[in-house]
C-alpha cells in the first residue's frame, strides 16, 4: 500500500514538474500565447479570410477565464463524484466482508 | 486543436463536417447502446467525459514557450472503445464553440474529426498494439493518451495545411509549418497526459475492478 502512494506521489510530482519546468527554465523570455492562437495567426499570414464570426465572444479574458474554469471546475466535479462513489463502494464491499467473516467466525 | 471559426473555407468546412457526422452519430449510437446493456458502466461513461471536459479546458506551459491544452480523450476510447467519444469530444467542442468561442461552429466538423474521431481511434490502436506486445493495462494507457494527444494535433496541422497551402511549397510546406506551430509544444503535453491517464487508471484499477474486468481491459482476479 504505501509503495502504491508512493507511485502516486512521485507520478503527480512527475506532472507538476511537467508544468512548472517550463515556467521556471524560460525566466521569463516566452509569453507562453496559445498555440490555436498561433495557428490563427499563421493561417491569416497564409491567406486565410475568415468569413464566419462566433455566434458568442466572452467580452473579457475575465469572463473567458472564468468559463474555462466553468468547464474544467463540471469536469472535475463529475469525475470527483464517480471516483468518490466507486471508492464508498470498494470500502463499504470490504467492510460488508469483514463483517461477513466475523459474524462465520463466532 | 481549435481551428478558429470560420478559418476554414467552405468545401473544406462542409467536407470535414460530412466526414465528422457518421462517426459521431454511430458514437451515440454506440452511447445510447453502452447505457442500456451495461447500465453499470455509466458512471465511468461519465468519468470518461469528464476527463476529457477538464484536461480540454486547461491550457498548460510547455518548453518552447507557448501553452496548448492536452485532450484527455484516449481515457475512454480505452474503456468503452473509440466511437463513444466521438460523441462525446464533439459535446466537449461544441460546449467550447458556443460559450469560449474557442473553435467554431463552421470548424466544427474538422475540430470533431481530429478531437474526436482521429485522436481516439490513433489512441486506441497505440492501446490495442501495446497490449499485443504484452504490455500492462498502465502502459497501454499511457501510450493512449499521449498518441490521441499528439494525433490530433498532427490532424489539425493537416487540416490546416490542405485549406491553406504555402504560395510556393504548397500543401507540404504550408504542412511543416502547422506542425512547427503545434508539434514540439504538444510533446511534453503529450508525455504529461498519459501520467494522468496512468493516474486515473490506478483509480479505477484500485476501485472500479468489476466495471474494468466486464469491459475486458483486466482479466478477472482468480477466485480466493
Amino acid at each position: 500500500m504505501t509503495r502504491s502512494r508512493l507511485v502516486t506521489a512521485l507520478l503527480v510530482l512527475a506532472v507538476v514538474a511537467l508544468v512548472a519546468l517550463p515556467l521556471v527554465l524560460d525566466g521569463g523570455a516566452s509569453d507562453f500565447s496559445g498555440t490555436d492562437a498561433a495557428a490563427a495567426e499563421l493561417a491569416e499570414a497564409q491567406g486565410a479570410q475568415p468569413w464566419f464570426a462566433s455566434v458568442f465572444s466572452p467580452s473579457s479574458s475575465e469572463v473567458e477565464s472564468g468559463l474555462f474554469a466553468l468547464q474544467a471546475g463540471l469536469g472535475g466535479g463529475v469525475l470527483g463524484y464517480v471516483l468518490g462513489r466507486l471508492r464508498g463502494r470498494r470500502l463499504a464491499e470490504r467492510a460488508a466482508a469483514d463483517r461477513a467473516r466475523g459474524d462465520g467466525g463466532t | 486543436m481549435h481551428i478558429a471559426e470560420g478559418f476554414l473555407p467552405v468545401p473544406h468546412a462542409v467536407g470535414w463536417t460530412l466526414a465528422a457526422a457518421p462517426f459521431v452519430v454511430h458514437g451515440a449510437r454506440r452511447v445510447v447502446v453502452e447505457v442500456r446493456e451495461r447500465p453499470e458502466a455509466t458512471l465511468l461513461l461519465g468519468a470518461a467525459g469528464a476527463f476529457t471536459f477538464v484536461l480540454s479546458a486547461v491550457k498548460l506551459p510547455s518548453f518552447t514557450g507557448s501553452s496548448s491544452h492536452p485532450t484527455g480523450t484516449g481515457a475512454g476510447a480505452v474503456l468503452f472503445r473509440p466511437p463513444v467519444m466521438a460523441l462525446l469530444g464533439t459535446i466537449v467542442l461544441l460546449f467550447q464553440a458556443l460559450l469560449l468561442a474557442h473553435g467554431g461552429l463552421t470548424t466544427l466538423g474538422a475540430n470533431a474529426f481530429a478531437f474526436a474521431v482521429v485522436g481516439p481511434w490513433a489512441g486506441y490502436g497505440a492501446y490495442r498494439l501495446t497490449r499485443a506486445l504484452g504490455g500492462g493495462l498502465l502502459p497501454g494507457v499511457f501510450a493512449a493518451m499521449a498518441v490521441a494527444d499528439l494525433a490530433t494535433y498532427v490532424t489539425t496541422a493537416g487540416q490546416l495545411a490542405l485549406a491553406l497551402p504555402d504560395a510556393e511549397t504548397g500543401v507540404p510546406g504550408a504542412l511543416v509549418k502547422f506542425l512547427s506551430v503545434f508539434a514540439l509544444t504538444q510533446v511534453p503535453l503529450a508525455v504529461g497526459e498519459g501520467l494522468l491517464g496512468v493516474l486515473l487508471f490506478r483509480a479505477l484499477t484500485t476501485n472500479a475492478r468489476p466495471e474494468l474486468e466486464r469491459l475486458g481491459l483486466l482479466r478477472p482476479e482468480p477466485a480466493r
